[in-house]
């Protein structure tokens, strides 16, 4: 029995390679099986020394394989890539000799399920609020009455034409200063952060329009970049952006001092706000003249209030209260008065009535007679006061009588 | 005083017709007050009107320095927006 078949055969015509050879020859089979290929996965481990190269790992559920980013292609990515992030990528598999290792050489690489632009735009839109480019503490006001406007956009785009109609159409009278740029390409975005720059140096520009007509997400892409942002943040100048139509929003509309949904509307903004202010400045004149005409009328009203009361306290005023007191009191006087001579009156009366019943007369009238002794009228009470033979005067109730005494009776 | 600029003017007119629409400024002081804005609604009037339209572009002189020249529209290039 051979028991190992198979190892003698091994044996007869064996060849032996080095490592070198085995991994060159790997190396021809997968680079020159895995060329122009696109591999979707989630990225991990991701790193970024200070070459450049962004180095990762591509993963799935299963399994997973190291990638390579250089730094000369990773650079024209507008999105970050992240970990956990999945992607869609295109390069070739590549061989590390020295380490047998492979791993795929990115080329390109794009986000999977959302387009890269819009990644990237979220990205930095986050990465700009977290940094505060968004806060409205930041936001500059637009001037009421701007007589100098400056205005960033292409010299031949639907824009500029707008702004201008709206100005032709109000009969603003503004100065508007177009700084030309180009809004779309290569160049566009470094453009405009330059023109804004430039504008806050040119001076005496009050306000500046940002901005282009509508357009694709990639034609309105250079207001979505962040030199862009950072500069239309550092501007002095208050900015409105007006880019694309009113459903576009960039990054330059959500760091500028006010958005204008469109060109036009940012024209708008400037112009249409002197006619309100017109209106603002009647309204403030009118309410100033009724709140001046009510207070004078109020004023008339408490003045001729007062007056009357004033009268009051006038020496005629008082001199009249007086007299009138003191003809109440005299009428009172007067009256109190009678009363008090019919009382007299009254007892006086009574007075007489009582003075008729203890008249001596009155007892002469019911035949009792008065005796008096001569000559000295003395009235007599006892019959020893006289003697027999003197004279007595008699007085009766109707006259009188001289008598003698003739006897006593003691 | 005149060169009290505009919002400033605004500002000041509003707060004035405010107190005077509170009532409670003496007679003398409203007056005053009156008299100040209506200097204010002047200045804002006039500044609402005056002022001259011109348009003009920036061009770059070969010195490199920006040069304002009046501005004449041009008719819209193919594909730029």
């Amino acid at each position: 029995m051979d028991l190992f078949p198979s190892a003698s055969r091994i044996h007869l015509d064996r060849k032996v390679f080095t490592v070198s050879q085995l991994t060159s020859q790997i190396k021809e089979i997968l680079e020159g099986t895995f060329v122009g290929i696109w591999v979707e996965g989630e990225i991990s481990n991701l790193r970024q020394p200070s070459s450049g190269h962004m180095y990762f790992t591509l993963k799935d559920e299963v399994t997973q394989i190291s990638a390579v980013m250089f730094r000369s292609l990773n650079r024209d990515l507008r999105f970050s890539p992240k970990d956990g992030l999945a992607v869609i990528v295109y390069g070739r598999v590549s061989v590390y000799e020295r380490r047998g290792e492979y791993q795929i050489t990115v080329e390109y690489m794009e986000p999977k399920g959302i387009g890269a632009l819009q990644l990237a735009y979220e990205q930095l839109k986050e990465r700009l609020a977290q940094e505060g480019l968004f806060d409205p503490a930041h936001k500059k006001p637009i001037p009421l009455l701007p007589q100098r406007v400056g205005v960033i956009t292409s010299a031949t785009g639907a824009a500029v034409r707008d702004i201008l109609h709206v100005i032709h159409r109000r009969f603003a009278n503004l100065e508007v200063i177009l700084y030309p740029v180009q809004v779309q390409g290569e160049t566009a975005a470094g453009e405009i952060a330059k023109a804004i720059e430039e504008m806050n140096q040119w001076g005496k520009i009050e306000v500046l329009i940002v901005g282009r007509g509508g357009g694709s997400i990639e034609d309105l892409w250079a207001f979505n970049e962040e030199k862009v942002a950072r500069a239309i943040f550092a501007s002095r100048i208050p900015i409105i952006s007006a880019v694309g139509h009113e459903t576009d929003y960039t990054i330059a509309d959500f760091v500028a001092d006010a958005r204008a949904p469109t060109p036009s509307a940012a024209a708008e903004i400037v112009v249409t706000s002197k006619d309100q202010l017109r209106q603002r400045m009647d309204e403030l004149i009118g309410r100033m003249l009724s709140s001046m005409q009510l207070r004078l009328q109020r004023f008339a009203t408490s003045l001729s209030h007062l007056k009357g009361r004033l009268q009051a306290v006038t020496p005629q005023g008082m001199l009249k209260l007086q007299r009138q007191r003191l003809v109440s009191l005299a009428d009172r006087l007067e009256r109190g008065s009678f009363a008090i001579l019919q009382m007299k009156r009254e007892s006086l009366q009574r007075a007489v009535g009582k003075l008729g019943a203890l008249s001596p007369l009155a007892v002469l009238e019911r035949g009792f007679a008065l005796c008096m002794k001569l000559p000295s009228l003395q009235i007599l009470r006892d019959a020893q006061e006289v003697a027999i033979g003197d004279d007595v005067l008699v007085r009766l109730c109707q006259g009188k009588i001289l008598c003698q005494v003739k006897e006593r009776e003691i | 005083m005149e060169e009290i600029p505009f919002e400033e003017a605004l500002k000041q007119l509003e707060a004035i017709v405010a107190k005077l629409e509170t009532g409670s400024l003496l007679l003398e002081e409203a007056l005053q007050a009156f008299e100040e804005g209506v200097r204010l609604a002047r200045i804002c009037s006039k500044r609402l009107e005056e002022g001259e339209k011109k348009i003009s572009i920036l061009l770059r002189s070969e010195n490199g320095k920006l040069v304002e020249t009046p501005f004449e529209e041009v008719p819209e290039k193919e594909g730029e927006a």
